[in-house]
């Protein structure tokens, strides 16, 4: 990354005049806090992250994965941090470096509710104000994080705007900031927006990587030959990759939301699939450069995915550069395959995951599956192989029993015993 | 005319629509109903899906045109097909700028502007640093690139952004979104004495609805006022009320000859030197 948080063309600071002297003063907070450690930030933020979060989450031997792949899967359990997700790892450390900043109120967005609940625990726990902006529609699918966040004290303000999904809420939210730029922080939820939030949100998150390599070396003294991680944003793909990006010997694989099919509606500007590594273009979103889903004219679509936490029509700068130089191959999972993955999971694991992660797996089986072809793709994964399991499926249940319902999942268990409750 | 001209007789009144809001046919009207009622320079929007920087009206003004079929290629059309003398600014965000033509970057979308006759830009996601090159294809089809001054614009900065300004600074009244207002922010007079020492138009925007606003921000000494979602306001009645394309042109004409005397009012209050600090 250079100065100016460019990663190769990708990244920049594409926002309003009025927020510029907000992001000057991040970025400088951000040197000094985050990569200085300035009044001992970083070693709070790690014994935070220790008592209130957790950590370290366990690197586990999935034994009867490992029998079925026919190699050593291993899985990091970020499902197990405090509120069942990655999230707070980045949500925790953007609200304390706002409390050194001496801000005084906080505002986030959120998609499937992961990081808006995250952000409204870490403002509870840091006793600072909250306001959540969330779409409507997502409102409406996501209700149990609605009534956390409500629950740690923070107000969740609708957006009806547009089809009332992530996208909309980030608009929002950006709106609020330019407006109150002077006593607020915007704790965005991934490694989207101008700089210096990629960098500074993948270094929060970079922690899952850190523990991952070491727990690696001590349980098979060597480092894994491939991590597989989902990517909607790419806040957890990052900060599962972010340790291992110098070890050339570690395959990356990125597992995009192939939604229904990769086929793009220009005509009514719908992408069914949040695949922008795997089908977008270059263009500015949301202050960076980066691959969209977007149609000739520019103007950004609406995505899809099972999975709402994956449904954005943007991702990392970071995350699209390291695609283009090839340090990580960006594959895609389609909403029938993630669906059989989360199943898979809870009956095989007994770990029910979310929908997000519920990809990753679905790519392991597409590729290493006992119905899967002999490939490169399979060997290419290797031996040893860690999954990223962002976060636990609770939040998930509702909709995942409902897909199920309408697609037949042939491993699913019988749903006429579940939708009769709902 | 450039733009720095249409300040040369007085202050300029300076009214904002979004292209093709509600249709191509009734917005070519509330266009050209603009300038009959006074108006120096017109800025028209190129609706972009994720509008950043905008309030809840221009917003709802970006759906309508977009639901009504308006493109960048339209857009040009548009341009070509209206029938005004004053100079036109295209106010959009960068991704379409970005996107326009088939080699990357700006220099598409500026050339066909410049062909279609378009004397300049306003991009509101595109701060001084991230500028060059569209400023590049500016001085080379000599188009004027507008920047944004916002309240929280100072020092360093301010002298980044007036390096690379030409045509008016767009001067941010207030911090937040656009929007009209019941009242002017006290903020626009610190703005205007941090700009006094550089040698452009000031134009000031964000939340002017009547030409009582208007006196009074020029007679605190802007050269210039800006108005959108006051008029886009008009359209979005309108709209709703299914009102005739020739009574919703009526009433932009009125608002904006009320805006623009009250401009030419507050000019005459102004001391001829005003003090500088």
């Amino acid at each position: 990354m250079s100065a100016d948080g460019k990663f190769g063309d990708y990244g920049g600071q594409y926002v309003p005049e009025a927020l510029m002297p907000a992001i000057e003063e991040l970025t400088d907070a951000y040197e000094r806090y985050v990569l200085d450690n300035e009044d001992g930030f970083m070693d709070d933020f790690r014994a935070r992250l220790r008592d209130f979060g957790g950590r370290p989450t366990p690197l586990q031997r999935a034994d009867r994965l490992s029998e079925r792949y026919d190699r050593e899967v291993y899985l990091k359990r970020e499902d197990l941090l405090h509120g069942g997700a990655h999230k707070l790892n980045n949500a925790l450390g953007q609200v304390l470096l706002a409390k050194y900043m001496g801000k005084e109120r906080i505002i986030a967005e959120t998609g499937a509710g992961q990081h808006g609940t995250a952000t409204a625990m870490a403002c509870a726990h840091l006793d600072m104000p909250c306001e959540i902006y969330m779409g409507e529609r997502d409102i409406n699918r996501q209700r149990p994080n609605v009534f956390r966040m409500k629950l740690n004290g923070s107000e969740v303000n609708p957006v009806t705007v547009g089809r009332g999904t992530l996208k909309e809420a980030i608009s929002e939210t950006m709106r609020d900031w330019a407006t109150n730029v002077e006593d607020t922080h915007y704790v965005i939820g991934s490694v989207v927006g101008p700089h210096p939030f990629p960098s500074m949100v993948r270094d929060f998150q970079s922690v899952i990587s850190e523990e991952a390599r070491t727990q690696a070396r001590e349980k098979l003294g060597r480092l894994p030959d491939a991590v597989v991680a989902c990517a909607g944003g790419g806040s957890n793909t990052m900060g599962a990759f972010a340790e291992f990006v110098d070890d050339e010997e570690t395959a990356l694989y990125a597992v995009e939301a192939g939604g229904s099919t990769l086929e793009v509606d220009e005509e009514a500007g719908v992408a069914p699939n949040s695949a922008s590594l795997t089908t977008g273009s270059e263009g500015i979103l949301h202050g960076a450069r980066t691959r969209l889903l977007q149609d000739r004219d520019g103007q950004i679509m609406e995505s899809h995915s099972v999975s709402s936490g994956l449904d954005y029509a943007g991702v990392g700068p970071e995350l699209a550069y390291l695609v283009d130089t090839g340090r990580v191959t960006a594959v895609n999972v389609d909403d029938d395959e993630a669906l059989t993955a989360f199943h898979r999971l809870s009956q095989m694991e007994g770990i029910i995951p979310a929908l997000e992660s519920a990809h990753a797996f679905g790519y392991l089986e597409s590729v290493a599956g006992p119905d899967a072809p002999d490939s490169a793709e399979a060997d290419a994964l290797g031996e040893y192989v860690v999954v990223n399991v962002s976060g636990r499926g609770d939040k998930d249940l509702e909709s995942a029993i409902e897909e199920t319902y309408e697609r037949d999942i042939d491993i699913a268990p019988n749903m006429d015993e579940f939708t009769g409750g709902l | 005319m450039s733009l720095e001209d249409a300040f040369a007789d007085g202050p300029a009144f300076i009214p904002y629509l979004a292209a093709g809001d509600p249709d191509y046919e009734s917005s070519l009207k509330y266009v050209e109903a603009l300038e009959r009622g006074g108006a120096d320079i017109i800025e028209l929007g190129l609706p972009f899906s994720e509008p950043i920087a905008e309030g809840p009206t221009i917003q709802n003004a970006v759906v309508r045109s977009l639901e009504g079929g308006m493109t960048p290629t339209r857009f040009f059309e548009f341009v070509e097909d209206l029938d005004v003398s004053v100079p036109l600014v295209c106010m959009t965000y960068y991704n379409l700028i970005y996107r326009y033509g088939e080699e990357s970057g700006p220099r598409p979308f500026v050339e066909k502007a410049a062909e279609v006759g378009i004397e300049g830009f306003v991009v509101p996601d595109l701060p001084a640093e991230e500028a060059g090159p569209l400023r590049e294809a500016c001085d080379e089809f000599g188009l004027d690139l507008v920047f944004i001054v916002a309240p929280t614009t100072r020092g360093e900065r301010l002298d980044r952004m007036m390096e690379q300004v030409s045509g008016y600074v767009y001067v941010q009244a207030r911090l937040g979104t656009t929007g009209a207002q019941s009242s002017v922010s006290d903020q626009t007079g610190s703005s205007l004495e941090r700009l006094a020492d550089y040698d452009v138009p000031k134009a000031v925007g964000f939340g002017i609805s009547s030409g009582d606003h208007a006196e009074r921000i020029v007679a605190s000494g802007a050269d210039g006022i800006i108005v959108g979602s006051a008029l886009v306001d008009i359209v979005a009645d309108g709209h709703e009320n299914g009102d005739d394309a020739e009574t919703v042109a009526d009433r932009l004409e009125t608002l904006a000859r009320e805006l623009k005397e009250g401009a030419v009012a507050g000019a005459s209050q102004r001391p001829p030197h005003p003090e500088r600090t």
